[in-house]
């Protein structure tokens, strides 16, 4: 079974936020906090991309657009939602353009609270994604394989 | 060999039955049957040529009653070039014609009298050049009755003058079969003559204005060019006694003074005929005719005219004064056209200066002139004529049907209209991509120039290879985008057809035969020129090149077919997320729907035409006229 | 060269290189964290991505794309063999431009904005590499008589006493063909992305590992020209190139790390202007002499 977590590429989405969160993101993959020695990659690229980190709660205008990302984004895939924002809509949650956190339009997996979540934190939750992330691919694999079984006796 | 004059009269035994026959279909049969008979009879005299031993064979000892139909013919020639000049009151270019034919008949009438010597001349060269014009002209000729009712249905404001272009189409095969036939440098300038001639009537058959001024352009060029190659003839005559075209390239490989001063001179003369800079500007207005013509003006004639006698004065120009001017022009056009190329997006002009830039290549080689170049100019020759003959045909019929030539107006061809996109493929794979035929030429062409130690050749073909690659890549990528435009009907008659699968075969047998082809025929070819023959690219890694042929067809083909039944989630293409369910159209920031343009590089701040070409001109003009002029005067 | 030999040397081409590849960008990623002075990933990182990718669903925008980027890693594979077979060097630049075309294709296969875009500059920088690659083949003829890969490692003198200019000129070129820093216009990783992924934006899954994949064997492909460069007919020449290459990779890494992107414009006429200089001064050079 091969060790799928050793390579756990990003995808960063905001949703619609104050930006800090985005900041604290990107402040994770730089030298400081180096992110990349988990082998993490900010791809930006939803196809190659293995988690998706979203910032920010999410409102009418974005809601396709996370749903259209999420879609292109092959299995086995695990989502982020990073900040309070993206969690439960945070301060914004009573606005009127906004629907409320990522997972009122995909289901979300790992949810890292904090406003803005640190660096440390986001780097926990991506550890904890890339757990779910291996355990996804080798749900994965098994279903592979028994599709090809059953082409073949077909 | 009867078929000789048969194969130089029977055209314009035609042309006249197509002026005179004005009932369309009757008229269409008659240009199919002679068509074929053209091809046949040019096969037939390859035919009988190989029979009798495929030697050099002269011909033709007393041929007074033909020179005499010839000058008459030249005289008539000259009146009508006048009329036209008047009647469309550019007088004074009908001095270009004037003087030479007056000096040209001078000559013959009141000029020394020349030793005896033969009218014809067969060889490898002029069969090939016979093969090329018989076979691809004819081709062309079948595919223009197909074309050219579909032409004039969709272009109502043009008058219906098909018996017209039939006869110059025909006028035209018939002046290049006695061009390449013959030896006499009277002959040769007559139907030089006539072929410029026919192609400034081709070029102005629409009778629009912007057709007139480029045939116009055309026209003087060319009788530039005959000017030039009248004044060699004259003076050599004049100091030598004779005007048999081989003995004045074997006079010239001897350096004798009034042979290199005609050498000169006729070089000069080839260069405006194969569209050289700074004299290519004839051939991009030329595409404003029906696009057969241009085929024809492209492929098998016209310019191929200028090659080949480019090729015959190779041996003469190996080492001289000319022949480097001639290497170094052919060289600076192929890369300047190239450079032009990237910028344009007519796919009619990119064939057009992919023309100039690769006849730049054929004329480098035959500047060179040494056996290896003539090896690779003459595989550039062949593969040039064919794949150009064909992409012009496609380009035409894709207009037909999509009711445009910009290359952006293609996306997506290849699922929209396939049959044509793929022949299109085959044909640009054919002029550049490495197992076909046009990358081997340029290969040896390559290899050659470092061989004969020619620097600044060898720096013009490095850089217009990765120049020639890009434009070509481009348009290859269009064809095979995806778009989401409707698929388009296709409307090419058989006629067309015909022809282009006729093309597509011939391309894919001579890049297989390749090794074969070069044995057989390239290297007879050039031991006929130059006494020897070396090869510049071994056998034996031909024949491994045809391996990677079938095996870069394989690659792909096994690719495909592996690939076709893996399971594969289609999504849609990355545009951030807010495309709008398909892949062309996007929400912008207003909420509301746009549509998507996906535009090829042309980087017209760089290489444009405006930007290149009048530099280009200025410099090649510069070195014509300061070597030109050097031979001339060193030698008076 | 017998034909054992060389049988021998492009089975181990086709074996080692992604192994030899893979490795190199490995230890480029942790000179590079080291550079940054942070820990950066595992040597074997590249391996992981890989492997990873290869498992992942199979995905395209479109079907065709899986073809064209098959057709192009076998091509490429296929070059390096050839070269490695001792064939004509100018044969392999030539046939090196024609498997390019079908990443080319493979991209604007989708006819999306962003991998066409990538795509195009991808062709921009084949321009910009390919006078250098010929004139690199016809230094190496000029050099030692001939254009065949046997004979040239063949001589008593390193070829690069005769053809410093070709060299530089060839560096030059290698860092717009292995992506890096200043020349990452089309394509490029990590931390410097742009124009969201070029050319492979819509690779996903197998095709972009397919991509990866080719990657390696183009490296190893072009450092071992930068081999052919030092090895002569004296064994130890081998442990000398061995360490040119390392120098060479590592000043990529370097180059890499300080330079910031420039544009497509400022690089094709940037490298041209090299190659005309350094290649050109050295062909007349060798010409003349």
């Amino acid at each position: 079974m091969a060790n799928v977590k050793r390579s756990p590429w990003i995808l960063h989405y905001d949703g619609s936020s104050c930006n800090g969160c985005d900041i604290e993101v990107l402040a994770s993959m730089t030298p400081v906090y180096d992110a990349e020695r988990l082998g993490v990659e900010n791809t930006g690229d939803p196809m190659q991309a293995d988690i998706f980190l979203i910032t920010g709660g999410i409102n009418s205008q974005t809601a396709p657009v996370v749903k259209q990302l999420y879609d292109q984004m092959p299995r086995p895939k695990v989502v982020v939602a990073v900040g309070i924002c993206a969690c439960t809509g945070g301060v914004f949650k009573d606005a009127y353009n906004i629907r409320g956190g990522a997972d009122t339009v995909i289901p979300v997996d790992i949810y890292v609270p904090g406003c803005a979540a640190r660096p440390q934190a986001i780097i926990d939750g991506i550890i904890r994604a890339r757990e779910l992330f291996q355990k996804r691919s080798e749900e994965h694999d098994a279903l592979m394989k028994e599709k090809k079984r059953e082409r073949r006796q077909a | 060999m009867g078929v000789i004059p048969f194969l130089i009269c029977f055209p314009f035994v035609a042309a006249v039955l197509m002026f005179c026959i004005r009932v369309n279909k009757v008229r269409n049969a008659v240009a199919y049957v002679s068509a074929v008979i053209i091809m046949a009879a040019s096969v037939f005299l390859c035919a009988q040529w190989v029979a009798q031993g495929a030697g050099k064979i002269k011909l033709y000892y007393h041929t007074e009653a033909a020179d005499r139909i010839i000058l008459i013919a030249e005289l008539i020639l000259m009146c009508v070039v006048t009329y036209l000049c008047f009647k469309h009151k550019r007088w004074y270019i009908s001095l270009l014609s004037i003087v030479p034919t007056l000096g040209i008949a001078w000559l013959e009438l009141f000029g020394p009298e020349m030793t005896d010597y033969k009218r014809i001349y067969l060889d490898h060269l002029s069969i090939l050049m016979c093969l090329i014009v018989g076979i691809i002209g004819s081709l062309i000729v079948i595919y223009a009755v197909g074309y050219m009712h579909g032409y004039q249905h969709y272009h109502t404001d043009i008058p219906d003058r098909r018996y017209y272009f039939f006869m110059v189409l025909f006028l035209f095969l018939g002046a290049m079969f006695g061009f390449v036939l013959s030896s006499d440098l009277l002959w040769i300038d007559f139907f030089w003559e006539v072929t410029s001639v026919c192609s400034f009537l081709l070029i102005g058959y629409t009778k629009l204005e912007e057709a007139e001024r480029n045939s116009f352009r055309a026209l003087w060029m060319n009788l530039l060019g005959g000017c030039a190659l009248a004044a060699g003839i004259i003076y050599y005559a004049l100091a030598d006694g004779n005007t048999d075209l081989q003995t004045m390239v074997w006079s010239g490989s001897m350096f004798q003074h009034a042979a290199l001063v005609a050498v000169a001179l006729t070089a000069f003369a080839a260069l405006t005929k194969a569209a050289q800079m700074p004299f290519s500007r004839w051939l991009l207005g030329a595409m404003v005719a029906p696009t057969p013509s241009s085929a024809l003006l492209h492929s098998a004639t016209m310019v191929k005219a200028g090659i080949y006698i480019l090729f015959r004065l190779s041996p003469a120009l190996k080492g001289s004064l000319s022949g480097q001017m001639v290497a170094f022009v052919g060289g600076f056009t192929f890369l300047a056209a190239s450079f032009i190329a990237i910028a344009q997006s007519d796919a009619k002009k990119v064939l057009a200066m992919s023309t100039i830039s690769n006849l730049g290549l054929m004329t480098a080689c035959a500047g060179v002139g040494r056996p290896e170049t003539i090896w690779a100019g003459v595989f550039l020759m062949i593969f040039h004529a064919i794949s150009k003959s064909l992409l012009f045909q496609d380009v035409g019929a894709t207009e037909n049907a999509i009711h445009s030539r910009d290359v952006e107006e293609m996306q997506g061809l290849l699922y929209r209209l396939p049959r044509l996109a793929i022949i299109m493929f085959i044909g640009i794979c054919g002029m550049y991509l490495a197992p076909f035929g046009m990358l081997i030429s340029k290969w040896a062409a390559l290899k050659a120039s470092v061989e004969s130690r020619n620097i600044i050749l060898v720096f013009f073909i490095c850089f217009g290879s990765a120049t020639t690659s890009f434009y070509w890549t481009k348009w290859l990528g269009k064809l095979i985008a995806r778009s989401s435009k409707p698929p388009v009907k296709d409307i090419t008659k058989t006629n067309e057809m015909i022809s282009l699968g006729v093309h597509t075969v011939l391309m894919i047998a001579i890049c297989a035969l390749f090794p074969l082809v070069s044995q057989i025929y390239v290297d007879p070819l050039v031991t006929d020129m130059f006494g020897s023959a070396r090869q510049v690219i071994p056998t034996g890694v031909l024949y491994l090149l045809v391996l990677l042929i079938l095996f870069f067809f394989a690659v792909p083909v096994f690719a495909y077919l592996r690939n076709k039944h893996t399971a594969v989630n289609r999504k849609l293409s990355y545009m951030n997320g807010i495309n709008t369910g398909s892949n062309d159209a996007f929400v912008d920031s207003f909420g509301e729907e746009k549509k998507l343009v996906v535009s090829n590089l042309y980087l017209r701040n760089v290489f444009g035409v405006r930007r290149l070409m009048v530099p280009c001109e200025v410099i090649t003009s510069a070195v014509i006229i300061v070597t030109v002029a050097m031979t001339v005067g060193g030698a008076l | 060269m017998t034909t054992g030999v060389r049988v021998v040397l492009v089975v181990l081409y086709v074996l080692l290189a992604p192994l030899i590849g893979a490795l190199l960008a490995g230890i480029d990623r942790k000179i590079s964290a080291r550079m940054q002075r942070r820990v950066g990933p595992p040597v074997l990182q590249p391996m992981y991505d890989v492997i990873k990718l290869l498992k992942k669903q199979v995905i395209a925008v479109d079907r065709s794309q899986g073809f064209l980027i098959v057709s192009y890693m076998i091509l490429t594979i296929i070059t390096g063999c050839l070269f490695f077979a001792g064939v004509d060097v100018l044969m392999v630049f030539f046939i090196m431009s024609t498997s390019s075309v079908f990443l080319y294709l493979a991209a604007v296969v989708t006819g999306s904005p962003m991998s066409t875009m990538g795509a195009l500059r991808e062709l921009v920088q084949d321009m910009a590499i390919e006078p250098a690659l010929l004139f690199s083949a016809v230094g190496f003829y000029l050099a030692t008589g001939s254009f065949e890969v046997e004979s040239i490692i063949g001589e008593p003198v390193s070829a690069i006493a005769k053809m410093p200019g070709f060299f530089a000129a060839f560096i030059f070129v290698l860092t717009i063909k292995m992506r890096k820093s200043p020349f990452d216009t089309a394509q490029s990783t990590h931390a410097h992305q742009e124009l969201v992924k070029g050319i492979t934006t819509e690779m996903g899954a197998k095709n972009l590992a397919y991509f990866e994949i080719t990657e390696w064997y183009e490296t190893v492909l072009m450092l071992a020209v930068v081999a052919m460069y030092i090895i002569n007919s004296h064994p130890t020449s081998i442990i000398v190139a061995v360490a040119v290459i390392l120098i060479v990779y590592f000043l990529e890494i370097l180059i890499d790390n300080t330079c910031a992107r420039v544009k497509w414009k400022d690089m094709l006429i940037l490298s041209w202007i090299v190659t005309l200089i350094c290649a050109g001064v050295n062909l007349i050079l060798l010409m003349v002499i």
